[in-house]
């Protein structure tokens, strides 16, 4: 391995850490518009919001990646950028996971703090703002945890379409060396480092978050539950899982 | 747009085809991680820690990065050990072992789910532990992980197509290689794309029929 | 909206009364009534709640609905505070329609908006507190004069001092509710409904969620709070003694009719219906 090359998986890391970034930003975009969307009264949201759910869980996230890479330039006739292109499916993809996520923090307020909003006559608008979210979003995070690791590995399915991030830059790096075993266990180790991170940061907001609304944090686990990245969460893609719910 | 049934008819043998192969790698990927994830999780309930810490280091690496490159490292690095064969197969042995340590935490969820006073009744019996496992705890466990295992089996459906990554030939390759050939990617990866839909969404809804009769 | 409403005494409503006899309570002198129920009919399923309810409340009375568990008195505030919809019969509060409105002489459900400016009259007490956990005491109490009424927020913050001294909990501003006692929660529950100024004041079971020993409190507050303020209730309780110390009028509810109305002294000392003196001399 030459140091040219190690630059050029270091540049990788860098293009996984945006996508990982903006697909986040787009997906937690799309969540949360989608998930209340999901609980309206109005049955016209609710069966766009389903159906999305629907159609995005429903589909294999590479292949709506090729379909926005090959068929959408030909039928409609719009060019993206690739990097954008990657970050549009995999935001709208993972978006969709994460909308059941903030239906099911929604969901699980209990029914009475929505009835005290109304008997304040609050707007349903601001019953969500102030009353239900606030209580939602920290029950959210360990999910959206367990999503944004799921994102970070999805985010290798770029390099299939030529987007220069960790494991293009390995094939590159195989292909000009033939060290395999030595670079892929390498990219392998910087994949888990980064979703060890990522957990980290998560678990500061979460604890943050609770200790925000009154809440104790949370216990943090000894040196076996720093290793293991998902100490207390049970199933991870469990939501990841079906198209339906 | 222009969409051209003509293009679908010639696109569907191939389409077939690849459907056979996805299907396959589907079931024998499931089969594979079903029974690979019960070792992690009776070795994860083991009380000597030197099995309990690597095993548990082994299943998160595994769970924590893609399935894609963990496909890459085994294409080419099992034939540099001298183990030969065929994509499909490095396929299969790859998406089985990365979707055992979800179903680990199934079956571990699962175990745990039974109530304790279960074990104590067991011991209080005198039944020996086999017993215990086969005639007690697994019946009880596996109506909880049925339809959860049948979840990751959607998923598994779905990350399928990350095996055209080392040339194995299942719908989307198919349509990637028919796009190759004959310039035509609209028809053949809107089939795709749909038929994962049309299979994934009845399985998934089926899947919440089973949890509604099992768990509850 | 054709009726204004001056603070807490609120204004007698612009509909004529045409109580219904022997059902309507006694009118506060000048036949003005605050609430109103015509021929309400609220059904679960095939089990009927309120069978054809007629009754009327005067502004500043207190007026405490007794009975049995299932009687359908719990489902009159809940059907006051919209959380559960009439399925026949009309609801008005200070003289407007409450879950209607009249578009061209006709009655229609109303929309959101209209049902929320008359609920703005109206304030509520929950069994189970219900405040908001994720908010400090005082934010539960100035959230929604802010946000409903446009409140400033020092002015907002002035009158929930004010109501936490009346409240008696003026150390607690600054903590969480899960750091409270259940009778401090209810405490600042009551504070939280005061601050929005209602015209009525609806108090479920207030004393149930209570262990024993915290219940008094509570109670001396709502008594304080009832001799000393004319703000108009609708209380719903089991606590009889306190029924009898703030209640103008006591309504006995059976099978989702009221079978027997009066003053407490009355209701209490002499009732005639047989159910009603079964029923108090199980409970008291």
């Amino acid at each position: 391995m030459t140091a040219e090359l190690w630059e050029a998986i270091f540049k990788g890391i860098w293009i996984t850490v945006q996508l990982t970034v903006y697909s986040a930003a787009l997906g937690a975009v799309v969540a949360f518009a989608v998930g209340t969307a999901r609980t309206s009264r109005h049955w016209i949201l609710r069966f766009l919001s389903g159906f999305y759910v629907a159609v995005f869980r429903g589909t294999s996230a590479l292949v709506f990646m090729f379909w926005l890479f090959f068929v959408v330039p030909l039928a409609f006739g719009w060019q993206f950028v690739p990097m954008w292109a990657a970050t549009l499916a995999l935001g709208l993809t993972y978006g969709a996971y994460g909308a059941e996520i903030v239906r099911g923090g929604i969901a699980a307020v209990a029914p009475a703090q929505r009835e005290a909003g109304i008997a304040l006559s609050f707007t349903p608008w601001q019953r969500m703002r102030r009353i239900i979210l606030p209580q939602a979003v920290p029950e959210m995070l360990p999910p959206f945890n367990n999503l944004l690791i799921e994102l970070l590995k999805g985010t290798a399915l770029v390099s299939l379409l030529g987007i220069p991030d960790i494991s293009f830059e390995a094939q590159l790096a195989r292909l000009a060396t033939g060290q395999s075993t030595t670079i892929y266990l390498a990219i392998l180790g910087m994949y888990f480092v980064l979703a060890f991170l990522l957990t980290r940061v998560m678990r500061l907001l979460e604890r943050r978050a609770k200790a925000g609304i009154g809440q104790a944090p949370p216990k943090s686990g000894g040196i076996l539950g720093k290793l293991r990245i998902e100490e207390t969460e049970r199933s991870t893609k469990a939501g990841l899982a079906g198209g339906a719910q | 747009m222009n969409w051209n049934w003509s293009v679908v008819d010639e696109f569907m043998p191939y389409f077939w085809d690849g459907v056979r192969v996805t299907l396959q790698a589907t079931a024998l990927g499931s089969l594979l991680s079903f029974a690979l994830g019960l070792v992690w999780a009776l070795l994860l309930r083991t009380p000597s820690r030197f099995v309990r810490w690597p095993v548990g280091f082994f299943v998160e690496f595994i769970r924590n990065t893609p399935l894609l490159v963990q496909l890459f490292f085994l294409f080419y690095v099992l034939p540099e050990w001298g183990v030969q064969t065929s994509a499909l197969a490095t396929g299969i042995i790859g998406i089985g072992l990365h979707y055992s340590t979800y179903t680990a935490e199934v079956y571990r969820a699962g175990i745990e789910g039974v109530p304790a006073g279960q074990w104590e009744a067991a011991r209080a019996l005198s039944l020996p532990r086999g017993r215990t496992w086969g005639a007690v705890i697994l019946p009880q466990a596996i109506r909880r992980v049925v339809p959860a295992l049948g979840n990751y089996v959607i998923a598994l459906l779905k990350d399928t197509p990350m095996l055209l990554g080392i040339g194995v030939l299942e719908m989307l390759n198919q349509a990637r290689q028919f796009g190759a050939q004959t310039f035509q990617y609209i028809e053949p990866y809107t089939i795709v794309g749909i038929a994962f839909i049309l299979i994934s969404y009845p399985a998934s809804l089926f899947m919440r029929y089973l949890e509604r009769r099992l768990v509850h | 909206m054709s009726t204004d409403s001056t603070g807490p005494t609120g204004s007698p409503g612009s509909t004529p009364a045409a109580s219904t006899p022997g059902r309507s309570t006694p009118g506060s002198g000048n036949g003005a009534e605050l609430i109103r129920f015509d021929k309400v009919t609220k059904r679960f399923g095939s089990n009927t709640v309120l069978d054809d309810l007629d009754f009327t409340v005067a502004p500043g009375k207190h007026v405490t609905l007794i009975g049995p568990s299932g009687s359908g008195k719990t489902t009159i505030l809940r059907l006051l505070m919209t959380l559960v919809k009439p399925d026949e019969g009309t609801i008005r509060v200070d003289g407007e329609y409450l879950t209607h409105e009249e578009k061209g002489g006709r009655l229609v459900p109303a929309g959101e908006k209209h049902t929320r400016e008359i609920r703005k009259k109206i304030g509520m007490v929950f069994q189970q507190f219900n405040l908001f956990p994720n908010m400090k005491v005082l934010q539960n109490i100035t959230e929604a004069p802010v946000h409903v009424l446009g409140l400033g927020r020092d002015e907002a913050e002035e009158r929930a001092r004010e109501l936490v001294e009346l409240v008696g909990l003026t150390e607690c501003l600054d903590r969480y509710p899960t750091q409270l006692s259940g009778g401090q929660q209810q405490r600042v529950a009551i504070a939280r409904a005061l601050a929005m100024r209602p015209q009525v004041l609806l108090l479920d079971e207030v004393t149930s969620a209570l262990d024993p020993e915290l219940v008094a409190g509570v109670l001396d507050l709502l008594r304080d709070i009832a001799h000393t303020t004319d703000i108009t209730m609708l209380c719903v309780t089991h606590e009889m003694g306190f029924a009898r110390d703030i209640s103008d009028d006591v309504l006995m509810f059976d099978a989702g009719r009221v079978i027997e109305s009066g003053p407490p002294e009355k209701i209490f000392s002499e009732p005639e219906n047989e159910r009603t003196r079964e029923f108090l001399s199980a409970v008291l």
